[in-house]
């Protein structure tokens, strides 16, 4: 196990954790934001930056500070490391370039993309960034292709997390779609006349954090605020899914069937297509009641939760740690309040 | 003219071909440290030689070496990066093409101290020449017994493989370099882990410039205690330089290191002096990457010492009045040359090759370039040359791999240096923008 101090709030985890899940097991405020990097996905992290973090402590053996911010995505903690997140001006002016750089090229259609109001990009500017751009320079634009029956790509919105083409390496057999071309002519693409056709393609959708990859059967239907997420499963057929969704009603109507996600966004289970595009009637499924909406996020308008502490770790908290919180709770760190 | 002891046999005859170079004492470093020395013995040699990276970073190969992870039943490799891409940098290419045999033995040598059994050289794919030289000169090795099993009936074994990159100067990043040898995209890794742990097939692996690896040649032929006594403090030994520029005689030199910078510039017996009887302007002294300096600074530290061609001389000052050495790309900038130009023209070439894998750097070093790109063709207003600087500082430090700072250093300093230039250029854009018009502090050379 690993003692660390994370924007001073010391916490135990075990070796080998990475610096952003030490945070995420304290939860609320002082998470760092994450872009590319996704639980499931192996190898994914450290692309876009947007999770740096100073640490100003390496371990109690060697208390030297890092030269520069380190992504916490894929840094593992060391004993006695002491980490600032939000407490750090330079990480807090950091991430403010970096919500200007993933902004130059990103388009701001969020009053007609489909994934406004669940859109990581827009949460992470809000939090992060500033209200204006430096940027005068012509935006980069892409050649339209169409890469299959169910996911439309918009490859202007797209940041480059990588997330899509590792979902498809490791769910799918036979990846054909990848990142082709350098620097920042890279772009998600298939092979010529490949489309992706396979049962878990739909998941590239779910880890997108912008709308470069939406749900053609849900294209301009409804703004998800207006909709009400509801957990259902079924028996699936196929042997990697186990049918466990999240519906999301318009009334009576199912207009989208996503896989269910976190607090963080990242997908818990994946699920097959069949599920996501075939089963949107609600006799298809066994509802077992409202989704948990618990992101700072429009979709949980009218019931907005405070960033806290996780519950589980106050016990082991040192009482210096938790006079500190009474204080200075950190949902006044960043985030919200900040 | 200081001793050399890469190139020295450089301008021989034949020395290309394994009998040629066996006749001038070639493959005399392979036998000692197969046949007198333990593998660790070797990797003490070059750590008592105070050899440094020759690639740009100026680690102690040594050191690096003694790094490497060494499980039971794991293959290792050593990896030879001749990926040399960096512009002013053309030293590499030389050797290998000249001395082809020197990197094989130095292969060999360095292979057998790290226990790996396979080794791979990884070249730039535009040398298809040099590819070819490697190659031959490879299989005559193999025919004469340095390479393949049971080296010189050592028990040693050793398989050698040259291998063509496809033309990203990203690829010359060690763990990009890995990508691209395990036929992936060439996109840098995460450290850690590094490859020293995790390296080439997840496999511990060194990853050394071509210049690194054929210093091994002369560092156990001497010794590592002679090598050392070369050179000033820890810039031990000799180091190849390739100078170009505005200079009477550009080209490779092997220098002691410690040579002055001015009587690099301007000795005969090296560069001899700026051509055509101008002044020297700027040098950049190891390699596009590297900062520019003025001339009054790349002559002189800021506290009035004469600079030397050494690691610590060269870095005096930090960034605010020094650069580094580098990969020993010199490159000398007479009176006539525009900062501006010059500036965006390394911009450019960054922009190109960023891989595109972390955010800062793909969308900064195009945000700089066309920032740049204004600036030159007068369309610039003194708000660009602040926001530019603070482009590349935002770059700076926060990226996956060093070529964020490769592109943010030469934009910082120019700016820094010759700033006065940058606002000329916003000021009097339709002289700026005139063939041929140059900055020369008070007015324009026709």
């Amino acid at each position: 196990m690993a003692k660390i101090t994370f924007d001073g709030i010391e916490v135990e985890v075990p070796d080998g954790t990475t610096i952003l899940n030490a945070a995420r097991k304290i939860g609320g405020g002082v998470v760092p934001p994450a872009m590319c990097y996704y639980t499931p996905l192996k190898g994914s992290g450290g692309k876009c930056r947007a999770c740096l973090v100073r640490v100003a402590a390496g371990s109690a053996k060697d208390p030297r500070p890092m030269p520069k911010l380190v992504a916490s995505c894929i840094t593992p903690v060391q004993d006695g490391m002491v980490v600032e997140n939000t407490t750090s001006q330079q990480v807090l002016d950091v991430r403010k370039g970096i919500v200007e750089m993933l902004l130059i090229n990103h388009p701001l259609d969020c009053p007609v993309c489909d994934q406004a109001g669940e859109c990581d990009l827009q949460n992470f500017a809000f939090e992060h960034g500033v209200s204006t751009t430096r940027y005068e320079e012509e935006r980069r634009t892409f050649e339209k292709i169409d890469i299959g029956p169910y996911v439309q790509l918009h490859m202007t919105r797209c940041i480059l997390c990588y997330r899509c083409v590792y979902t498809a390496d490791q769910l799918t057999d036979g990846r054909v779609h990848g990142v082709l071309g350098r620097g920042d002519a890279s772009e998600i693409g298939t092979y010529i006349d490949k489309v992706i056709d396979n049962d878990f393609s739909g998941n590239v959708i779910d880890v997108c954090p912008v709308g470069a990859l939406t749900d053609k059967t849900f294209r301009f239907k409804q703004r998800v605020w207006f909709t009400k997420p509801m957990n259902a499963h079924r028996e699936c057929s196929h042997e990697k899914c186990n049918g466990h969704v999240t519906l999301w009603y318009k009334g009576k109507d199912v207009m989208r069937v996503t896989a269910r996600k976190d607090e963080y966004g990242e997908v818990k289970e994946w699920i097959c297509n069949e599920c996501r595009f075939d089963k949107k009637e609600t006799a298809d499924w066994i509802l077992e009641g409202p989704a948990h909406i618990d992101r700072s996020s429009v979709i949980s308008q009218g019931h907005y939760e405070l960033p806290v502490v996780n519950p589980q770790i106050i016990a082991d908290l040192p009482e210096s740690t938790i006079r500190d919180l009474q204080q200075n709770p950190p949902l006044k760190l960043g985030g919200l309040n900040g | 003219m200081g001793r050399k002891l890469l190139t020295e046999h450089v301008n021989v005859e034949g020395i290309e071909t394994f009998e040629v170079y066996r006749k001038h004492g070639g493959y005399r470093a392979v036998e000692k440290a197969l046949k007198t020395m333990t593998p660790d013995e070797v990797v003490d040699e070059v750590k008592k030689s105070g050899l440094r990276g020759r690639g740009g970073a100026g680690f102690p190969t040594g050191l690096k070496w003694s790094f490497l992870a060494k499980p039971e039943g794991v293959p290792r490799y050593l990896v030879c990066n001749a990926d040399e891409s960096e512009p002013g940098t053309f030293k590499d290419r030389y050797l290998m093409s000249k001395l082809p045999h020197l990197l094989i033995e130095g292969m060999i040598a360095g292979s057998y101290a790290l226990g790996a059994r396979t080794s791979y050289i990884y070249i730039r794919g535009e040398l298809l020449y040099v590819l070819r030289i490697l190659e031959k000169a490879i299989a005559e090795a193999y025919a004469a017994g340095f390479l393949g099993e049971n080296i010189l009936g050592s028990g040693y074994s050793l398989d050698l493989h040259v291998h063509p990159g496809a033309g990203a100067y990203i690829c010359g990043e060690e763990t990009a370099l890995l990508e691209s040898l395990e036929g992936k995209r060439g996109n840098p890794r995460n450290k850690p882990p590094f490859p020293a742990v995790q390296g080439l097939y997840a496999r511990p692996t060194v990853v050394n410039n071509v210049e690194s690896i054929a210093s091994v040649v002369p560092i156990l032929n001497e010794g590592g205690d002679e090598y050392a006594k070369l050179g000033v403090g820890k810039s031990t030994g000799t180091k190849l330089f390739s100078a170009c520029g505005h200079l009477n005689k550009p080209g490779i030199y092997e220098l002691e290191l410690g040579v002055p910078v001015e009587e690099f510039i301007y000795s005969d017996e090296y560069c001899g002096g700026i051509w055509k009887g101008r002044e020297l302007k700027a040098v950049v002294a190891g390699g596009s990457s590297v900062p520019i300096l003025p001339k009054e600074l790349i002559l002189k530290t800021a506290a009035g010492e004469n600079r030397l061609m050494t690691y610590e001389s060269l870095s005096d000052g930090g960034f605010v009045t020094g650069t580094m050495l580098g990969s020993g790309g010199f490159i000398a900038m007479d009176e006539t040359t525009c900062i501006v130009k010059n500036t965006w023209n390394f911009s450019r070439f960054y922009h190109h090759e960023s891989c595109g894998q972390c955010s800062p750097c793909r969308e900064g070093t195009g945000w700089m370039e066309k920032v740049l790109h204004r600036l030159e063709h007068g369309h610039g207003s003194m708000h660009d040359i602040d926001l530019v600087v603070s482009v590349a500082k935002q770059i700076e430090g926060n990226t996956i791999c060093p070529l964020g700072e490769a592109a943010a250093w030469p934009v910082a300093a120019a700016v820094r240096h010759f700033r006065d230039e940058f606002e000329w250029h916003v000021k009097h854009p339709h002289e700026a923008t005139q063939p041929g018009a140059v900055y020369r502090g008070a007015g324009v050379l026709a």
